[in-house]
């Protein structure tokens, strides 16, 4: 069956991410640590699930998601429909794609959901803070993050910014609110940036990159086409510093309301 | 079944702009939900093999390097972790390749299959040394307190001054490259080590110092793509 060879293939190829990873880890432990693992039996089981997971995960994202994600990104760049939705007349302007920036804002929160490294820091973090952070309040505020980030960037390729202008300005917010934020947020904000662009988002946004850039007058897909996935890796240290800015300033109120 | 409330956005967005903007039909209804379910199920299956495997190992070692005292061998180990799980990533890969014909365009590189390879894997390479540079100094950033707040400035700073210098067809692959080298299995293994780490040093507070480590492994790999565009 079709369907069982692309699962193996599947299996086969994160079991190759995987030796290297596991000989690492196996090889310190044996030859460094020179302990047995504690629980091997249940942690070779939950490294198997693992591989299990991100291959099921793998080949329903091929089978499903990518192809119809690149289908929409390029029906969505493409001037015989933009041709028919555009609200201004003579060449096409940026405004004419809000569209795109409604795709890209919506695929980027939603595909940030779903994303497994996030759920997994999410996990952690929720566990390290004593419940503090929630697991979804981390998540919704690094998915809002990842879908302004993308949205921006998506208006850079239409209009042609250059990207350093965005990243440094962005840098300069997050050393700003760095200053402001809750200490104990920080870190966790400034990990949250490299953890979202896995799996499921870098694909997708990848193909809406390319389609706009392909199709927007004046771009260079291979010029262009990269720097949505640093967009979406800044966005979210802001996010998640904003969240801890307002869960702060709204606890503080309550706070003072009690008094 | 959290993983159907993980998915169910996707699918929202993607079926509202099939029917209300496109306005085409979907071909392959059954593809795409069967396809769905595979996702419901390996997230599944990942999440908890994540609180089975891959967290408890993580953490383990990183206490038992902590009890061992051997900060050569810890660092060893995070090099070992950052630059083996990146230099394969397919992700990187694709990248790299891609990067390699943009600067065989622009007219860096001889325009020939042998450059463009050399060059694609220099740049694996550098980006993967950067992953294993970046955990050993987050790891003891972990180890000496240092502060994470300047640490991360003076990258950016340095950022921004190479950006200049850097040559206009590197910047935006510098920029992604800081994206893509984190997978799904580095993650919550490195995580697990830092927190591992943090809390088993006395005087280490996990939500403070053990997170921390993604963040130099995202922003290093900018520093030294852009070194290597300049470079070459």
């Amino acid at each position: 069956m079709d369907f069982i060879y692309v699962l193996g293939d599947k299996l086969a190829s994160t079991l190759f991410d995987v030796v290297p990873i596991a000989g690492i880890i196996f090889g310190f432990q044996f030859f460094v640590i020179r302990k047995p693992v504690a629980n091997l039996k249940k942690v070779l089981t939950g490294m198997l699930y693992v591989l299990v997971g991100i291959s099921f995960f793998l080949l329903g994202l091929e089978q499903a998601l990518f192809p119809v994600g690149r289908m929409m990104a390029s029906q969505l760049t493409d001037p015989v429909f933009l041709e028919t939705v555009r609200i201004t007349t003579g060449v096409l302007h940026w405004q004419d794609y809000y569209w795109v920036y409604v795709f890209a804002f919506t695929i980027g929160a939603s595909t940030t959901i779903a994303e497994p490294s996030l759920i997994a820091v999410a996990i952690k973090a929720n566990e390290v803070s004593g419940g503090a952070i929630g697991v979804w309040g981390l998540r919704v505020a690094v998915a809002i993050g990842v879908a302004v980030g993308i949205s921006l960037g998506a208006y850079r390729i239409v209009t042609g910014v250059p990207i350093h202008y965005f990243i440094i300005a962005g840098y300069v917010i997050v050393v700003i609110q760095t200053f402001f934020s809750p200490k104990a947020i920080v870190p966790l904000a400034y990990d949250s940036g490299g953890v979202t662009t896995s799996t499921v988002t870098v694909p997708l946004v990848a193909a809406l990159g390319l389609g706009l850039a392909e199709t927007v007058p004046g771009r260079s897909a291979l010029i262009d086409g990269f720097g949505l996935i640093a967009f979406a890796s800044l966005f979210p240290m802001m996010s998640v510093m904003a969240y801890a800015q307002i869960s702060v300033w709204l606890s503080k109120r309550n706070h003072r309301r009690e008094r | 079944m959290d993983s159907v409330r993980d998915l169910m956005p996707i699918m929202l967005v993607i079926g509202f702009f099939q029917i209300f903007v496109l306005q085409q039909p979907l071909d392959n209804v059954a593809a795409l939900l069967s396809g769905a379910f595979f996702v419901i199920l390996g997230l599944t299956f990942f999440i908890y093999g994540l609180e089975m495997g891959l967290f408890p190992i993580g953490e383990s070692m990183a206490h038992a390097f902590a009890r061992k005292g051997s900060v050569f061998w810890l660092l060893a180990f995070s090099f070992a972790l950052g630059f083996g799980t990146t230099v394969a990533e397919p992700a990187l890969i694709a990248v790299a390749d891609e990067a390699a014909k943009v600067a065989a365009r622009a007219g860096h590189i001889d325009n020939h299959a042998e450059a463009i390879d050399n060059y694609a894997t220099g740049l694996r390479f550098t980006v993967a040394l950067s992953v294993g540079v970046a955990i050993v100094i987050g790891v003891l950033r972990i180890l000496k307190n240092w502060s994470i707040h300047y640490m991360i400035m003076t990258g950016y700073i340095l950022v921004i001054v190479m950006t200049g210098v850097a040559p206009d067809e590197i910047i935006g692959i510098a920029y992604d490259s800081g994206g893509v080298t984190t997978s799904t299995i580095t993650v919550p293994l490195v995580t697990a080590l830092g927190i591992g780490l943090a809390s088993s040093i006395s005087g280490r507070n996990p939500m403070l110092d053990g997170f921390g480590l993604i963040a130099f492994a995202s922003l290093l790999p900018i520093i030294f793509v852009l070194g290597y565009g300049m470079i070459i």
